[in-house]
């Protein structure tokens, strides 16, 4: 039960930094990033390949595996920011199932839907498993409290301050002398580089990583996350994360509850649970738990 | 490619591959030009059709194209529904809202289906026949009858724009809701019927392509890359330029199928998308803006 606890919170920290790097895109800058997962298996993907083929070691290979999904990032935000929000939502959406066709398809590379297996951790085999799962317990939070105090600093900055001003109204922003699509870029580098830092630590926790981690779903949680803790606040996204992860364990003992059904029409169940509560917040409480709180808008 | 044999072959494969593309991409084309905002929900309408055809079909034993109507009323009636209980309320939030619970909605419908009727593969109750053969081209007669079946749905949709008062209301509103609000057209209603028809093509769309090969609650998610790529060569919102943007996104991807590999069709598509925005946003027929 224990171990399992630790696994949970584990998974919750990858969440509170994807919802973070989100929320930068997204919350602050008001663009659509409905590819989050393809930045989040960028890092996980550069970060293994490199410790695992070139044996880098592990912390040069997370900073890689951030720094790939930073750049890949900055490109796309270079092709699209100046687009529409539509575009912006079609492009990212086919850009996560691009990554993930890729990563099937280049076996030479990546080992194709068999994965990448043996990526090593910090100090696995060396400690117990719960002893390695406390160590990674303690950096993803601690990485989780660093890109926190960072974020949280610069969405207060007049960095933060453009970004909003972008969201609400590029044109006026840029009216204001503003360079609209410098910001919007830089914006979607630094969300992308916090992602990537994620799927780069996951892979290291999880040893193993193949395509089908990365499907749209985890896209959805994220988006979920920070629409539960409230778009635009950072202690939102973080907040959101664990509500998250209490969601999706919580739809496990449920359906574990209702009797008669099926592996896979459980797994359904969850998802579609996922889902619907995606869809009713969105509804019912759009500004979310901690609602984002600035100098022009108090708490409503 | 030493022969214009080969040539041809990939040209008409790709145009039968196109033509099951492009209903979903007019049907999102459809609620994008009325509505305004990008449905990603016309996978799950897609799969929702699939196997709504697949019951008519299978167990109830109808023949393949009275299912296909089966399949566009089933997801039109999915579509109406959820546009009503689910999208139409987070309309005043803005476009991009209703576009995230777009997603968050073909997820559901997905698992409705997969909860319902499992994830194994089913396969459509069809005569086995023989590829034609001419002078060294092949066609399935599968694959022939799948395009005819396309074009004349497409067929339908354009005659019902164009010489009905129906149709030419649904223009009027996509081109100027306000405009056509003062002249007397409820867009609620417009919309109702937008969504109706561009999620029951959506459903027809996605049984052709089941009738192609087999369907599981990931049909309609592993084309909708094609079909938005479709959508937006063709110019988000043109319902011409869906079926145009079909088309060439159907002959791109068999042409990448044969110079590349297979499996790299849907980035072929994805690229389209990038090409297309970088260098003429609107699309081939798109609108003036």
């Amino acid at each position: 039960m224990e171990a399992y606890l630790v696994a949970m919170l584990v998974f919750a920290g990858f969440y509170a930094l994807m919802a973070l790097g989100l929320n930068v895109i997204w919350g602050l800058t008001g663009m659509v990033n409905l590819g989050l997962v393809g930045f989040f298996g960028l890092g996980a993907y550069a970060s293994a390949l490199l410790t695992t083929k070139l044996a880098w070691p592990m912390p040069l290979g997370w900073v890689a595996g951030a720094l790939v999904a930073a750049i890949a990032g900055g490109v796309m935000a270079l092709i699209v920011a100046r687009l529409r929000g539509d575009y912006l939502a079609i492009v990212t959406l086919g850009f996560a199932e691009v990554t993930r066709l890729i990563a099937s398809n280049e076996i030479w590379l990546t080992n194709g839907t068999d994965g990448i297996s043996g990526i090593p951790g910090p100090w696995r085999g060396e400690v117990s498993p719960q002893g390695f799962n406390l160590i990674f317990l303690a950096l993803v939070w601690a990485t989780v409290a660093i890109a926190f105090v960072l974020l949280s600093r610069l969405s207060h900055a007049p960095f933060g301050r453009v970004l909003r001003a972008i969201r609400e109204d590029q044109d006026v922003a840029a009216v204001a002398g503003k360079p609209v699509l410098w910001f919007k870029i830089r914006a979607f580098i630094i969300g992308a580089c916090v992602t990537g830092m994620a799927g780069a630590l996951y892979a290291h926790y999880n040893a193993y990583i193949a395509p089908e981690g990365f499907a749209p779903l985890l896209t959805i949680y994220i988006v979920l996350a920070l629409t539960a803790g409230g778009v635009g606040s950072m202690r939102g996204a973080v907040v959101g994360a664990l509500f998250v992860m209490a969601l999706i364990e919580g739809t496990r003992f449920l359906a574990a509850e209702i009797p008669g059904v099926s592996p896979v029409q459980k797994a359904a169940l969850r998802e579609g649970i996922i889902a619907l509560t995606l869809i009713l917040l969105l509804r019912f409480r759009p500004q979310g738990l901690i609602p984002e709180r600035t100098r022009t808008r108090s708490t409503t | 490619m030493e022969d214009w044999r080969d040539l041809a072959q990939v040209l008409l494969n790709g145009v039968m591959a196109g033509s099951v593309l492009m209903l979903p991409a007019i049907g999102f084309n459809c609620i994008f030009a009325v509505l305004r905002y990008p449905n990603f929900a016309v996978a799950g309408f897609a799969t929702i059709g699939a196997f709504a055809g697949w019951v008519a079909n299978a167990q109830w034993g109808m023949p393949a194209g009275l299912a296909l109507l089966v399949a566009f009323l089933a997801a039109g009636a999915a579509g109406l529904l959820s546009e009503e209980l689910a999208l139409k309320p987070l309309r005043p939030a803005g476009p991009l809202t209703v576009a995230i619970a777009s997603v968050a909605l073909t997820i559901l419908l997905e698992n409705i289906i997969r909860f319902s009727f499992g994830n194994d593969l089913k396969g459509y109750d069809l005569p086995i026949l023989r590829d034609w053969r001419f002078d060294g081209i092949r066609v399935s007669p599968q694959q022939l009858t799948n395009t005819a079946y396309a074009i004349g749905a497409a067929g339908a949709l354009f005659a019902l724009l164009a010489f009905t008062r129906l149709g030419r209301a649904m223009r009027a509103v996509a081109d100027n809701p306000t405009l056509a609000d003062i002249k007397g057209v409820d867009p609620d209603r417009i919309a109702r019927v937008a969504v109706f028809i561009g999620a029951g093509l959506a459903g027809f769309g996605g049984m052709l392509i089941g009738l192609d090969t087999s369907i599981d609650p990931l049909t309609g998610f592993r084309v909708v890359l094609s079909v938005f790529a479709a959508a937006v060569v063709g110019g988000l919102g043109s319902i011409p330029g869906a079926a145009l943007g079909a088309m060439v996104v159907g002959v791109g991807e068999e042409m990448a199928g044969v110079l590349l590999e297979p499996a790299y069709r849907t980035v072929t598509a994805f690229l389209a998308i990038l090409l297309v925005l970088m260098f003429r946003p609107s699309g081939l027929l798109g609108a003036r803006n």
